[in-house]
């Protein structure tokens, strides 16, 4: 009888609030839902297209049980034998994969040279089906078999051409089928092994090779067993069958490794999109917070009434508890539901990635993951409890006889005013930006950052208080301005007497204006570093490549002579890049050769400050300048000494500088080009930089090597179009902050909203009194008004100053530490002051809105209501 | 093409390379020009030692080794351990070491009547990189471990390891070489270009070990007794070397072939190639006696007459497995160790022929033993 009487209490008690409030609770599960919807949906995203590359990658190295590598792409095909007929192996299947350069695609084609005889065994679903008439393809000299999608890319069909570029040659290949199985939207391509060398001058070369071992050897053990072998360095017998024939370092690796290697790839992107979802869930948590304290003050009377009349303190404590759960919880749901609808979406339409860039030639389609919904509904439904935390112990702990009456409701909030919870969470904030990253990540960073914005909103009842008292006694103490302004009086006294209210106004405005000018000091700091980057990168006239994607085009030094001869070059540097692995857990290092003067490095590099003087490089050893990415990632130092494999061998270098790389976030290392041509022997370039008089038009050298007998396989840059192109690129990848940005920023002006039209609706009685008193409906508004922008403008400078601060984290702390990238700060004032504009004039206009309504009313009947 | 409407994806050519090669029915389109074969041609003296090596000019080659084996608790077994070579149209400009221009292809099989069919594995490869090679000179055929060589003396030795099986074999010549057909010139058509050169090594001693490390249940029982799955073995083997480039008739749909290693040392045989109908296209058969006095027989003087047919259950295909083999006025009767003596690879290899130990009898008395090779007879898949 009780415990229903109960229940229809609650449900009378959370329904009632719900249907005089409708827009506010609303509000509330749509802050919930979109700080859910966008977590959830990164994570499926990410995990959708990290399960799809991992699976990709696995199906190429099919059951194997270990991988063969070299350090560089490509090893010497003699170690495969060798390993063919090792004691412990079952079975050998080389590889040779290749990132071929399709003309006039963005993106290469790769293709697997395989041994169709050992792939069968190994990795049955990386064969070509030839065609009936054509059993004999899979061993053909002309043919190539393409996945589904590679063909639909590639507009091909069986027994077209199919078009690739090997140097400056075109290799016209035969489709002949399909692959067993590729996965959905995996493009990718196979052909025999020895065609792929003799046909892409890759004679000779693999890039990998897969190993099954006999039954009953272990893996680890034969694993450790080989890298010794492998070990030329450390040992000094002479009958190391594998140093001996082999002079290159190789690697071991098995399928976990790849793993790694594609988390590792996207980490520092994923974490931060989760980190913006925190965002909106932390915004989200604010408004529930704003709304039920506001709503608890409102019933304030009608709770003590109920605790009167019998209903216990945890019982009220529940009642408001669940409230907020309630609205978390729903938000949480219809959170998960659009998350999911939102990673559908995004990966049909922007691929796994976002635009990203880090997944390319897979498809993956999104599976729900039930952990991530679980973790997601907790954290959305937690956040709302947490938010309607406080308010429901304050109200439980009111005591009955005074919370009856009337004007009690500031006095209520005093606890939230007290200064020091909020000021040691900004010194924690402090203390947390010195701590160094955690698993790469910069984890304390993000910390620190919610930790100051938290401390922000919390002191800022008692900075509203201190602000409104002194501008309230400035104008005080010039009373013939007072008396022309009674409303502006009115407002300022308010304002210096209620902080509390003030104040849960202002932290709606203050967290979403501080997130907001601390991403845009970012993103504009950001890019105005790429932008001076790309204009010191980018020095030469014009830019010839050979192709824009893959890795087997190129030129031969006839063709470089050809180039730099031409009528009207001043200089023409030659550029050739390199993939180094260097710990088979991480995307390769890129070696990027070229012309360096290693006196005068600054001319071709955006060195930072870190460099040492040429003279104190060591004469045995060779310079070279590597990317900041090598100093987190792999620990490099400024004139350390490093062994580097180039060519066959290794080769003892010193790091000579630090140069600023914002392309590859997983290293990259500059090298003299004669320095690579002198351990190589290899003298072709994929790129070349030309330096001409201003007065000879770029058109007329672009018609000169155009008519050069290779001139219509290269392409042309400029270095103009290169920083456009980048630009856009690098404003692409940031379309999903913006996003975020605008969202946090309506979710403020919902907060605004909310809590103006919570407070004007609960101070029915007070502007029912001013206008017996002879205050006009008018006036009243300009009351609302002036408050609104006076609070809103508070907002903005806190907001601003709280910005600028976190964006100082973000930018020295968190920037670093996940992408490994230092940058200048840019602070972009024109967009920041137009926003400001912006949300205080929408933010006085909605006070206004919301007031009108609550002075629409009859004004006795509003002040009678108290009585 | 033998089964021509039967194939899945990965099995087609490697089923052709086999068997489909010897149609010439290679109808790759390739940019560059296929290699120049060379051509069987009547007249030819074989060269010895020389010609025990492989031939990479000419299409398609192979080293046929079958035979009876007997385990030390008397138990029958029947061998066939054989490496195929084959050389493709690929380009022969390509200087990659990788370059497929000869393939190397192996098959074993063991037959136990105790397991009821065929134990068998195959291997195939590109040769290159001391991995798989057919070399020049001398038979030494290799594809990763698998090895037939022929030693100084005159010797075989032939090894292989499969899942099932092992065999490390010594074969010792004990009569000279069989040059079959005229002087080693082997017609196999109507036509004098639809030919192959072929001898035999008939009468091989054979002596060497068997293991069997995962033999099932009632084998392993034998094995137990003897306290170890290694087993010595001894028994007789019959060796065929042969090669071509285009050697059977486009009617031709398979083959009947007979190897029999007669007890009172004579030798015999005999083969027969079959059109899509089941006539005989050609035929041809020897007896050669322990003097060494050869008998060649026409095709108007050979017959081979079905005597009892078993059904495979996994291809469907029926298989004259005892047959009557008539050469002139001899009848000898061919019975098989079992019947399921089918070599079912579709599933890897796409290869199915039955290639099985039998007995030989003449007028109801044992004279021999040798191997019956059946071909063509998977019969067409059904269109639904």
């Amino acid at each position: 009888m009780l415990s229903s009487l109960h229940t229809q209490l609650m449900k009378w008690l959370v329904f009632g609030e719900w249907r005089a409030h409708p827009v506010r609770a609303m509000a509330a599960i749509a802050a919930i839902a979109l700080g859910v919807a966008l977590g959830f949906a990164i994570d499926l995203i990410n995990g959708a297209a990290l399960n799809e590359f991992s699976a990709a990658a696995k199906s190429l190295t099919g059951q194997s049980d270990l991988q063969v590598r070299g350090t560089q792409s490509l090893f010497d095909e003699s170690v495969y034998p060798l390993l063919a007929e090792h004691q412990g192996v079952s079975l050998a299947n080389p590889v040779l994969e290749i990132d071929a350069t399709v003309p006039g695609q963005r993106s290469a084609l790769k293709v697997l040279g395989i041994d169709v005889f050992q792939a069968m065994e190994l990795a049955p679903d990386l064969i070509g089906v030839p065609q009936i008439d054509h059993p004999f393809d899979t061993l053909s000299d002309d043919a190539i078999f393409l996945s589904p999608a590679a063909q639909e890319w590639l507009a091909v069909k069986p027994g077209d051409q199919l078009r690739l570029q090997s140097g400056t040659d075109v290799v016209s290949l035969r489709v002949a089928g399909g692959i067993v199985r590729a996965r959905p939207g995996q493009r990718i391509a196979v052909m025999d092994i020895a065609t792929a060398q003799w046909r892409f001058g890759r004679l000779g070369k693999l890039s990998r090779i897969d190993l099954k071992l006999d039954s009953g050897i272990s893996r680890d053990a034969f694993r450790r067993s080989l890298s010794k072998e492998f070990a030329s360095e450390s040992t000094n017998e002479s009958t190391n069958e594998f140093t001996n024939k082999f002079n290159e370092r190789l690697l071991i690796t098995e399928s976990a490794d790849q793993e790694a290697r594609s988390a590792n790839m996207s980490r520092a992107y994923r974490v931060n999109l989760n980190v913006l979802a925190l965002v909106a869930l932390f915004t989200g948590a604010f408004l529930i917070f704003s709304t039920q304290a506001l709503s608890v003050l409102r019933r304030r009377s009608q709770f003590a009434l109920l605790r009167v009349i019998g209903m216990t303190r945890s019982l009220l404590l529940r009642q408001i508890l669940l409230e907020g759960g309630v609205l978390g919880a729903l938000g949480s749901l219809i959170g998960l539901a659009a998350g999911y609808a939102m990673a559908a979406l995004a990966l049909r339409f922007f691929g796994g990635d976002l635009g990203g860039g880090y997944f390319p030639g897979i498809r993956p389609s999104v599976q729900f993951d039930l952990t991530s919904a679980a973790v997601f509904f907790l954290l959305g439904t937690g956040i709302a409890l947490l938010g309607s935390l406080a308010p429901a112990l304050e109200a439980a702990r009111a005591q009955p006889g005074p919370a009856l009456k009337s004007g009690s409701e500031d006095v209520a909030m005093t606890r939230f005013s007290s200064p020091w919870p909020a000021m040691i969470c900004l010194a924690l904030g402090g203390v947390l930006t010195q701590l160094p990253p955690v698993f790469e990540l910069p984890v304390f960073g993000y910390l620190a950052v919610a930790l100051l914005l938290i401390g922000g909103i919390g002191l800022m009842p008692r900075c509203s208080a201190v602000v409104f008292t002194f501008l309230l006694n400035f104008l005080q103490s010039r009373a013939a301005l007072l008396r022309k302004n009674q409303v502006l009086l009115l407002v300022l006294a308010r304002l210096a007497n209620t902080p509390n209210q003030a104040s849960i106004a202002l932290g709606g405005v203050l967290s979403s204006f501080s997130l907001m000018v601390a991403m845009a000091i970012m993103v504009s700091s950001f890019r105005v570093s790429v932008d001076d980057w790309l204009a010191q990168i980018l020095s030469a006239n014009l830019y010839v490549r050979t192709a824009s994607n893959g890795e087997t085009a190129a030129m031969n030094p006839a063709q470089q002579k050809m180039i730099s001869t031409l009528a009207g070059i001043k200089r023409a540097e030659f550029l050739r890049t390199i993939p180094l692995t260097l710990d088979i857990t991480r995307p390769p290092v890129i070696m990027i050769a070229r012309t360096i003067d290693a006196a005068d490095p600054g001319r071709t590099l955006p060195l930072t400050e870190d460099v040492i003087d040429a003279t104190k490089i060591a004469v045995e050893t060779m310079p070279v300048w590597v990317s900041e990415a090598m100093l987190d990632l792999y620990g490099y130092r400024v004139g350390q000494r490093v062994n580097l494999p180039v060519g066959t061998g290794v080769h003892p270098f010193t790091v000579a500088g630090v140069w600023r790389d914002y392309a590859r976030q997983s290293g990259s290392i500059q090298i003299r080009l004669s320095d690579y041509q002198r351990l190589t022997a290899d003298l072709t370039v994929t790129d070349a930089a030309l330096f001409f008089n201003p007065d000879i038009s770029t058109v007329s050298i672009i018609k000169q090597v155009r008519s050069l007998p290779f001139g219509n396989t290269v392409e042309f840059a400029d270095p103009g179009e290169i920083r456009a192109i980048s630009l856009k690129i690098f404003d692409r990848s940031f379309a999903v902050t913006y996003l975020l940005e605008i969202v946090a920023m309506m979710i403020g002006l919902f907060g605004v909203a909310a809590t103006f039209s919570a407070q004007t609706l609960a101070r029915t009685k007070e502007f029912g009194m001013l206008r017996h008193v002879g205050v006009t409906r008018t006036q009243i508004l300009q009351i609302l008004g002036a408050e609104g922008s006076l609070l809103t403008g508070l907002g903005i400078m806190v907001g601003f100053l709280l910005g600028w601060i976190i964006s100082l984290v973000l930018i020295f702390i968190v920037n670093p530490q996940s992408f490994h990238w230092s940058m200048q700060m840019h602070i972009p004032w024109l967009m920041l002051a137009s926003v400001a504009v912006l949300l205080l004039l929408s933010s006085a206009a909605t006070a206004v809105l919301s007031g009108a309504r609550a002075v629409a009313g009859d004004s006795v009947r509003a002040v009678r209501e108290d009585w | 093409m033998w089964n021509r409407k039967k194939r899945n994806h990965s099995a087609a050519w490697y089923f052709s390379i086999i068997f489909g090669l010897l149609l010439a029915a290679f109808g790759a389109v390739s940019h560059a020009a296929p290699p120049d074969f060379s051509v069987v041609q009547p007249g030819t003296l074989l060269q010895f030692p020389t010609d025990f090596g492989a031939h990479p000019t000419f299409r398609t080659e192979w080293w046929y080794v079958t035979g009876w084996l007997d385990t030390p608790d008397h138990q029958a077994l029947g061998f066939q351990i054989t490496f195929f070579r084959s050389a493709t149209d690929h380009d022969r400009n390509n200087s990659s070491a990788f370059a497929p221009s000869q393939l190397v292809i192996a098959h074993a099989a063991l037959s136990d009547p105790k397991i009821g069919h065929l134990l068998h594995d195959q291997k195939s490869a590109r040769s290159g990189f001391g991995l798989a090679y057919a070399k020049v000179g001398n038979t030494d055929v290799k594809l990763s471990d698998w090895h037939l060589l022929r030693n100084a003396d005159g010797s075989y030795q032939a090894q292989v390891r499969t899942r099932d099986f092992s065999l490390q074999l010594q074969l010792t010549p004990t009569q000279p070489l069989l040059l079959q057909g005229e002087a080693g010139y082997s017609r196999k058509g109507p036509k004098p270009e639809q030919a192959s050169y072929y001898y035999s090594e008939p009468q091989l001693k054979v002596s060497g070990k068997l293991m069997r490390p995962n033999s099932s249940s009632d084998v392993s029982e034998s094995a137990a007794k003897l306290g170890s799955p290694n087993m010595e073995v001894q028994g007789k083997a019959w060796l065929d070397h042969e090669w071509s480039t285009s050697v059977l008739d486009a009617q031709a749909t398979g083959w009947d072939w007979l190897g029999a290693n007669l007890d009172n040392g004579d030798v015999l045989m005999a083969f027969q190639i079959r059109n899509q109908r089941g006539e005989t296209v050609w035929s041809h058969a020897t007896l050669r006696d322990k003097s060494g006095q050869a008998t060649q027989f026409l095709p108007e003087q050979i017959r081979f007459q079905p005597a009892r047919t078993w059904r495979s259950p996994r291809t469907n295909a029926t298989y004259p497995v005892a047959t009557m083999i008539s050469t002139a006025n001899m009848q000898w009767q061919i019975t098989p160790l079992q019947d399921d003596q089918e070599l079912d690879s579709r599933r890897s290899t796409g290869a199915v022929y039955w290639e099985g130990a039998v007995t030989i009898q003449k007028d109801g008395k044992r004279v021999g033993q040798g191997y019956l090779e059946m071909t063509g007879y998977v019969k067409p898949m059904k269109l639904q």
